[in-house]
Parts: C-alpha cells; structure tokens; sequence
C-alpha cells in the first residue's frame, strides 16, 4: 500500500505539486493524466525519490519513504522502478549490460567499479529480456536499437530490479502506435502476472482508458479526479485539460492506438 | 516603374528614428575599445622594447646562428665548413663532414631520447590517472556539495598554474637530480589541465542516463561508472594523447633544470658553444616530436566515435 500524505512540491513561487493525497493498493494499475506541466512527472518522480518533496509524507508498508536518506533511500529507489519517456538508457553500453544495471543496488562497490557482474545476473537479464521480446538484441550497443526496443529494454531493466512499484512516465509518447501498444501491454502483463503496482503517466486518453482501471486527473499540480474510466464524463475533463476541452479533445486525434483492423492485418 | 531608394522606405525610417541611437553609441563603443586595445598593445610593446626596428635588425642573424648549428671547424682547417659535405656523406666516425662524425654520440643520444619519453609516457598516464579522479568531484553537474566542487576545482587550478619548469626546479631539490623530478612536474601539470578539459567533457554529459542508474537505487560511484565514463571515455583518451604529445615536448626542456631526459644533454652541450652537437639534439627532437604526433594523431580518430 502506497500513500502519499499533503505531498508538495514547491520550484521558486511554483506548486508543481500541490498537496496530493493519493492511496495506491498493491497490484492496481492507475493511469495518471493532464495536461503538460500539471505535476504528474513530478509527481512520479517525487515517489521514486529523483527529486526530494517540499512537503508532506509518502508512506509505504508503514515507512515514511520522504525521510529516508543514503542506502536506505537508494533501496526505496530500487523497489521502485522507473521507466522515463526517453528510456534514459546507456546508449555506450550493450544492452545486456543496460539490464543488469538493474541490480546495481545490490553490487558492491569493487564489482561496481570493475563493472563485473555474475553469471547469475547475466541468467537473469537474459531471462528478462527474453520475456520481453529483446534477447537476440542482447550484445547491441543500445542507440543502434528503435525507440520502442529501448522502452522495451528499460522494462527489462526495471523487472531486474524485481520491484514492487513501477514509475512510468510517459513510457509511449515517443513511440509510434504499433511500439506503443507493445510497451503497453509488457506494462499490463508485469502488472497481471507479477502483481507489481504500475503507476504510469499517459498523454493519451484513449490508452488510459484501454490500459487502467483507475485514473487520475492532475491539473495545476492538484488531484481533481480519482476513479474508474467510465466517470470521465465531459465535464470531468474540462476540469482536468482546461475550458477548451470540447473542441482539443478528439481522442481519435491523440490516440495512439491501432484500430483493431489495421492490428489484424499486420498480424496476417 | 520608379526605383525607390532602400534608405527611404518608411520602414526603415523608423528604425533609424527608434534605433538609430542605439546603433551608434553600439559603434562608438566598438571603436573605443580598438583604441584601448591598440593603446595597450603600443604601451606593452614600448615596455618589452618590442620595436620593429629591433626585429628588423634581428632577423638576418637568425640565418648567423643556424650558420653556426650547421658547421664544424675540423683541425687543421682554416675556417669553418658545413656540417656535411656530399663527398664525405658516408665517411667513418673520424672523417669529418660525415653522418657519422655529426652524429657519433648518437647512442647517447637515443638512450636519453628515450629516456624522454618514457618520462613523457610516465608523466602522461600519472596524470591521466589522478585528473580521473578528480575530475567527478569537480564537475558541479554531479556533486550538490559546492565546497567539494570548489576545493578539488582550486586544487587542478593550482596545479596548471605553476610553469613546470620552476616546478621540476622545485622538485629537484627534494627528489634529486634526475627524470623523477621531471616526470612529478609533468605529471602534476598534466593532472591540472586535463582534469579542466574532463571536466568540461564531463558537464556535456547526457544527464538521462544518470538519472536512469540513480532511479535503480545506482550509488554515486555505480551513477559515474555506468552512466558517465562510458559516455566520456573516448574524449578522455583523446584528450590524453594530445597531452602526450605536448608532454613529449615539455620533457625535453624540463631537463634544463636538471630533471632528466635530452634536455639535461641539451642544456650542457648549448653551455659549452658545442654547436654541431647543439644541431644534432634539435634535428633528433624535432624528428621524434613530429613521429609521436602523426602516429598519436592515427590513434586519436580511431577513439573518437569508439565505444568505450
């Protein structure tokens, strides 16, 4: 169980994020949605701990993870994976290596230093990267791979880490519809088979609604809607992407999705 | 149809009506400081009696000296005569006017050549080493704490700031006359230059990658190691080479002050007007400093653009 408790925080004068107070259940998979600069990366990345909250409690298992400092904070981070818009991998670095990088936490430091790693955690990446499609790429230099393979890595290295909870912040808007739609369902499947929470930031409607049970609406910094899908009503999401809404919000023009018929006949 | 002239466009009016003001005070301050930095240049020339007349006067007697470097007054001879002479090219190590007879101490020579370069090799991958180090703690980028920032960022000022040769002087007092001393100057030079350059390397990092170990719960250390050298090795050995070069250079007058290396031999041979010898020296370095840079220059384009 996460919580987050009054979270803020403050850049200068500007609230990025203002007083959010969220309780997330194991295993949910919550979309989080606004518009561009309403807090939900900030928000993300004040739970992983990137960057430190002005205020307030996060609260996970009855720790208050906004205290934690040194390992302990890095441990947090490790339990927490995160997966960023753009991928943040090692381009220098083959991919294999992109992956164990997951397990770093737990490396000490000489090994860190040597950049030598286990047959062990060499299995494991393997392994990871199997699941995800990539193992064939294993010994590529990470820049030589498409955008959606390098989300499809970062996966890999955030299931390395063998989280509870994985970030994702806006793992598909770079992608184009047919990467997007698998980055979303290897998202979908950590979450169904491996119970892992996912919480993940999306700027398209359609694939929030497609993707998660629950959604939050962030605008300004603040939390203004909490709730399944279906209570998305027009007025709703006025409050969430401004007064214009009506006339911006054409799902079908941000969709990122594949129409059904397109899928079967790249499938065929 | 009627031409218009540029300059009568109503546009252009009002920007000399808004802006014409500016422009010129724009130009006058422009004019003004060629006059200062003229002003200077005439006060820094009277100063180190840097007078063209001087210069003029100078320049034939360049041609005097490398008269001199290239001739040789064998005995018995009424004058001086060219270092070598078709006729004797191949001549033994007693017949004068021969390769061999310029060159007959060449095996001292080529053992302090060498003895050169290693000291610049020593020199170069000592500092190569310790502006390594330095060089994360002093790129603001990856360190919150300023003080550390500031103080390792002093510490490689400091080391680039003393000439090497008053620093090798300074050493050889503790460390003795010889190449350790030449080698520790070069070294502690070479330190604070490159940990500079790695340094600027080091603030053009792409941060993504960073803030992608520190979101696994990466150490510092692991942040530096898996998501910056990667990035900024190539350029680092780049960088060492071209300092390789210069160190083979700065090794060879560091023994001046009698911290080892061609130089020291250099330094005897100009201190007894032993000019053929003084010729042989400068043609050897000359011909050793331009081999190490085309050689150095092949491996430099090959790690640009390498993996690390």
């Amino acid at each position: 169980m996460l919580q987050l408790v009054d979270l803020t925080r403050r850049f200068g004068d500007k609230r990025a994020v203002d007083r959010v107070s969220l309780s997330i259940g194991d295993g949910e998979m919550v979309g989080v949605i606004g518009r561009s600069g309403a807090g939900k990366s900030t928000l993300l990345r004040l739970i992983n701990r990137l960057i430190d909250p002005s205020e307030g409690k996060i609260v996970f298992d009855g720790t208050d993870v906004a205290a934690l400092r040194g390992k302990d904070l890095r441990a947090w981070r490790a339990r927490t994976a995160m997966i960023f818009q753009q991928f943040n991998l090692v381009n220098r670095l083959d991919v294999l290596t992109n992956v164990m990088c997951g397990r770093l936490y737990d490396i000490p430091a000489p090994r860190v230093l040597l950049k030598w790693f286990t047959p062990t955690e060499r299995a494991l990446a393997i392994q990871a990267l199997d699941r995800l499609g990539m193992a064939d790429v294993a010994m590529n230099r990470a820049d030589a791979l498409s955008g959606g393979q390098q989300q499809r890595v970062a996966i890999a290295r955030a299931l390395m880490q063998r989280p509870k909870i994985v970030l994702a912040d806006e793992p598909i808007a770079s992608l184009d519809p047919l990467n997007a739609k698998l980055v979303m369902d290897a998202l979908a499947d950590i979450n169904r088979r491996d119970g892992i929470t996912v919480l993940t930031n999306l700027h398209t409607l359609d694939t929030a609604r497609a993707y998660c049970r629950r959604i939050i609406g962030m605008s300004a910094g603040r939390v203004v809607y909490d709730g399944a899908p279906a209570g998305l009503t027009d007025h709703v999401l006025r409050d969430i992407y401004g007064q214009n809404a009506h006339e911006t919000l054409d799902e079908r023009l941000t969709s990122t999705s594949l129409p059904t018929a397109a899928l079967a006949a790249l499938a065929g | 149809m009627t031409a218009v002239n540029p300059t009568d466009d109503p546009a252009y009016r009002l920007f000399q009506q808004r802006f014409g003001a500016l422009r010129r005070s724009r130009q006058t301050e422009s004019l003004l400081t060629l006059a200062a930095v003229v002003l200077l240049f005439v006060i820094a020339a009277v100063w180190t009696d840097f007078s063209p007349e001087q210069i003029a006067n100078g320049i034939p007697r360049i041609g005097e000296y490398f008269g001199k470097l290239f001739s040789i007054e064998p005995k018995g001879s009424a004058g001086p005569v060219g270092v070598l002479a078709v006729p004797h090219l191949f001549g033994g190590v007693k017949e004068p006017q021969s390769i061999a007879y310029w060159f007959y101490r060449i095996g001292t020579y080529a053992a302090l050549l060498w003895q050169t370069i290693e000291m610049a090799i020593l020199a170069t991958a000592l500092g190569f080493g310790a502006a390594f180090a330095l060089s994360f703690p002093a790129t603001h980028t990856f360190v919150g704490n300023r003080a550390v920032v500031f103080v390792t960022r002093r510490l490689l000022e400091m080391m680039r700031t003393i000439p090497q040769v008053v620093l090798a002087f300074i050493l050889v007092w503790p460390f003795g006359i010889g190449p350790l001393a030449g080698i520790l100057a070069i070294a502690v030079h070479t330190t604070g230059t490159l940990g500079k350059l790695f340094c600027e390397l080091n603030e053009n990092a792409d941060l993504r990658p960073v803030d992608g170990i520190r979101s696994v719960g990466g150490s510092w250390l692991a942040q530096i190691r898996f998501a910056v050298v990667p990035q900024v090795l190539p350029g680092f050995l780049s960088y060492a080479l071209l300092r390789f070069e210069i160190n083979v250079r700065s090794s060879t007058i560091i023994g001046f002050v009698g911290a080892g290396g061609i130089g020291q031999e250099l330094k005897r041979v100009i201190g007894f007007n032993i000019y053929e010898e003084v010729s042989a020296i400068v043609i050897l370095i000359l011909l050793i400093v331009v081999a190490i840079d085309l050689i150095s220059e092949q491996i430099r384009h090959r790690f640009i653009g390498a993996a690390a």
